[in-house]
């Protein structure tokens, strides 16, 4: 028998069906069915936030916190257009979301209707997929056929727009176990002639490294099981992505840290000078590679990725396997037990020792000053003080966010949640709601630029209403700190555009909303005031002055290759060439 | 500090791309992709080519399965081996897309083109048009006093020698429809 219900209701039911407790968003006109059909359940709670950018963040940080999609429902025109950003950014991060958007009713589509906006025209190029639900009896059927896009293969953002007298007629529910089986099946086991080629060169590499991204994170706990199971059985040294950090943990010994521009020197290096790259899950992103015709030029190249369009997008693979991370690390390590876990111990341990003279450098070195905090001072004592807990790490995006990748250390998946792709100021906020939502008892901290930290405040509301204690770790330089480093190193100091003026007084804005503020300016007051923000049992604004032109090193210049970083307080004068100018 | 004196277009495709190590010889390959015939499904596609930059020489669509409901959409595109590689693996992400067959790869294909031409003109020059035509074997499907519609079918290349031919007669619009291709063979 099936089941007749209105349009409303099958929204509410196909959730919970798919085993949704969790829904960031915000009503208007064209979705109010659907939150009548909320009020009167209970199996379902709204978080209501304050825009709905800050809606889908919250989601994006509740999926990257569990694996499991982030929901969000708001309403027809600007509700939808506010969402964009947010599904632009869990797109280029591979983030499960359904987001859920009312329409105008069907007889007034194209009709320039009030709140009236082409939904699923504008949010086409930002969705992995997206349904424009015209028949009632179509609705339940969409949205399991969404949640299973939005989770399958490549994780994405998925959108399905429901007009209104959709919401209010009634049709057939389809129950979750009767949906039609989707064409949709991304293939997730890899090639074993391919994975075997991948072993013979693991067995005899003189310089291997494993490269490792947001996609082993994507493919669940298990695959960064398998991965730490690879890295120390084989022993061969391993970096990560900004999105990868916590894959592998930070206190494992074959740790190189952070690739990228502002990766570490050990781990940069070893990506120039290794003869066996191991790419499992990232992208030979620009930030990674530099400048592609001098990236790591004498290496063998084996990329695993679920995407088939990541291979060969950007760099030449010599091993390209198609797969889930976790099924072909899985067959790797079976393949290479089978043939008697060889590896190249002569060329390993003469590898590790070029490597000990690389970490000699010491590329995270600083001198603590005496009178103004120092932002990697602040996050080396943040790390000290919350080391051991359960602890989630947000950010938003700018220097703040990778002083945070090379200070803090990550030893477990799904604990750090940051805008990579798109690099959207004011994600970190509205993230941190959603990974306390998901772990009420954890400690969240957002690690935080005063500047971005600003583009979604309005989010304090939200905080402060459902008693989420995120702490907000500001690091507050009253600089839009990563544009002024750009203008130092490129635009000759023309500092255009770059100071945080008119700032607020964190400490009242913070009591405004009826939360604690704490300021911080003296870095010997500094552990007292950490601990006091981690014992208050609620949301704090931390408004920690730091340093105000500090720079974020080290750093490959744009244009430059891994092998000509910038150190520390090395001369910085004339590092970025004509042509890495034009890059930014 | 480093002066911004950078020469326009110094970087071959965008600020993020420079791209030395893949070969830049352009190729043109025709694609058929198999898809769900769904609203919005061919603004899938044209959105994929203009939001990566990617070339569309020739493009039809038409539902070939009508209970099943889905449609043949055959793309003529133009790129480097690279370029084209990624079009195809971009083409297969999209959801609605069942099969995506590089029929210039696949052993090669029979591409056909249909057109109508009407061409207008008396004396001598109509009498030529009528003899072009029966030579291109086009068929004369409306005629007037001062007029003609010619239709023809057959290669891209064969359409376009007629055109040019039909130009100084006087042509006056050209319609086609884009080449629709089939793999040869089994
Ligand atoms: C929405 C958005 N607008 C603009 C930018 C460009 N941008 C990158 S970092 C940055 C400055 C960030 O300043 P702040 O949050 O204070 O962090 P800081 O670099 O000072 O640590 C800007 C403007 C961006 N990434 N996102
Ligand atoms: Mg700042």
């Amino acid at each position: 028998m099936t089941r007749q219900m209105t349009g409303a209701k099958m929204v509410v039911q196909a959730l919970k069906d798919q085993g949704v407790d969790t829904v960031f968003g915000y009503p208007g006109g064209a979705v109010l069915p659907i939150y009548d059909e909320i009020f009167q359940q209970n199996g379902i709670r709204h978080y209501l936030v304050r825009h709905e950018q800050g809606a889908v963040h919250a989601a994006e940080g509740y999926a990257r916190a569990t694996g499991k999609p982030g929901v969000v429902l708001v309403t027809s025109g600007p509700g939808a257009t506010n969402a964009v950003t947010g599904l632009t950014d869990a797109l280029m991060d591979s983030i499960p979301l359904v987001v859920l958007t009312g329409q105008v009713p069907t007889f007034m589509i194209g009709s320039d209707a009030f709140q009236e906006a082409d939904t699923v025209g504008i949010t086409r190029p930002c969705t992995k997929h997206n349904w424009l639900v015209k028949d009632t009896d179509r609705l339940s059927g969409i949205i399991h056929e969404a949640f299973h896009v939005a989770t399958s293969g490549r994780p994405g953002p998925v959108l399905v727009d429901i007009p209104k007298d959709v919401q209010f007629a009634s049709g057939a529910y389809t129950e979750k176990t009767k949906v039609k089986v989707s064409h949709y099946q991304p293939q997730v086991k890899g090639d074993m002639e391919t994975i075997t080629q991948l072993v013979e060169a693991i067995e005899t590499a003189e310089r291997p490294v494993f490269y490792t991204g947001g996609g082993v994170i994507n493919s669940g706990p298990g695959a960064s099981q398998l991965l730490r199971e690879l890295v120390e059985a084989t022993g061969f040294p391993i970096t990560s992505t900004l999105m990868g950090l916590g894959a592998y943990p930070a206190s494992g010994k074959n740790w190189l840290g952070m690739l990228g521009m502002h990766g570490l020197y050990e781990a940069n290096m070893s990506m120039h000078g290794c003869d066996l790259m191991i790419n499992i899950g990232a992208r030979f992103d620009d930030r990674i590679t530099g400048r592609l015709d001098a990236f790591s030029p004498k290496s063998k190249k084996a990329h695993i990725d679920i995407d088939p369009s990541s291979i060969n997008k950007v760099i030449k693979t010599d091993m390209p396997i198609i797969g889930d991370v976790g099924h072909v690390l899985e067959d790797v390590l079976k393949v290479w037990k089978a043939r008697g876990r060889k590896v190249n111990r002569e060329g390993l341990s003469k590898w590790w020792a070029r490597i000990e003279e690389w970490r000699k450098v010491d590329c995270l070195k600083y001198k603590p000053s005496g009178q103004a905090i120092r932002p990697q001072y602040a996050l080396d004592r943040l790390e000290a003080l919350t080391k051991g807990r359960d602890r989630y790490i947000c950010t938003e995006v700018g220097q703040h966010q990778m002083w945070a990748a090379q200070y803090l250390g990550f030893e477990d998946p799904n604990r750090w949640m940051t805008s990579g792709g798109l690099g959207t100021m004011g994600y970190g906020f509205p993230a941190s709601i959603g990974v306390q939502v998901a772990h009420p008892d954890a400690l969240v901290i957002n690690v935080a630029g005063e500047a971005s930290w600003l583009m979604n405040m309005q989010e304090m509301g939200t905080a402060v209403q459902y008693r989420l204690p995120v702490k907000q770790f500001i690091l507050n330089n009253e600089r839009l700190g990563m544009v002024r480093q750009w203008q130092e190193l490129l635009h000759g100091e023309r500092y255009s555009q770059s100071w945080s003026e008119a700032l607020p007084d964190f400490v009242k804005l913070a009591e405004a909303f009826g939360a604690k503020g704490i300021l911080c300016t003296d870095p010997a007051d500094l552990d007292d005031a950490i601990m006091e923000m981690l014992d208050h049992d609620g949301p704090v604004i931390f408004d920690c002055l730091v340093e105000k032109h500090e720079n974020c090193f080290p750093m490959i210049p744009s244009g430059e290759p891994h092998n000509k970083m910038l150190l520390g307080e090395a001369s910085t004068k004339d590092a970025i060439g004509t042509k890495g100018a034009v890059m930014v | 500090m480093s002066a911004l004196n950078i020469k326009k277009g110094s970087t071959k495709h965008s600020a993020y791309n420079l791209r030395p190590t893949f070969s830049d010889v352009q190729e043109t390959h025709t694609l058929a992709v198999l898809v769900d015939n769904e609203p919005g499904v061919l603004a899938r596609v044209i959105g994929l080519f203009s939001g990566r930059g990617y070339n569309i020489d020739s493009l039809t669509v038409a539902e070939v399965d009508h209970e099943g409901h889905t449609s043949r959409i055959t793309i003529v595109t133009t790129g480097t081996p690279q370029v084209i590689e990624q079009i195809k693996a971009q083409l297969g992400r999209i959801v609605p897309v069942h099969e995506v067959h590089d029929l210039t790869v696949e052993g090669g294909s029979v591409e056909r083109e249909l057109a109508l031409i009407k061409v207008e003109g008396a004396g001598d020059k109509r009498v030529e048009a009528l003899r072009l035509a029966d030579i291109f074997r086009a068929q004369v499907v409306d005629s007037t006093l001062e007029s003609f519609v010619f239709q023809i079918t057959g290669t891209p290349e064969k359409v376009d020698a007629f055109v040019d031919l039909m130009r100084p007669l006087g042509l006056l619009e050209v319609a086609r429809t884009g080449v629709a291709a089939l793999s040869r063979g089994m």
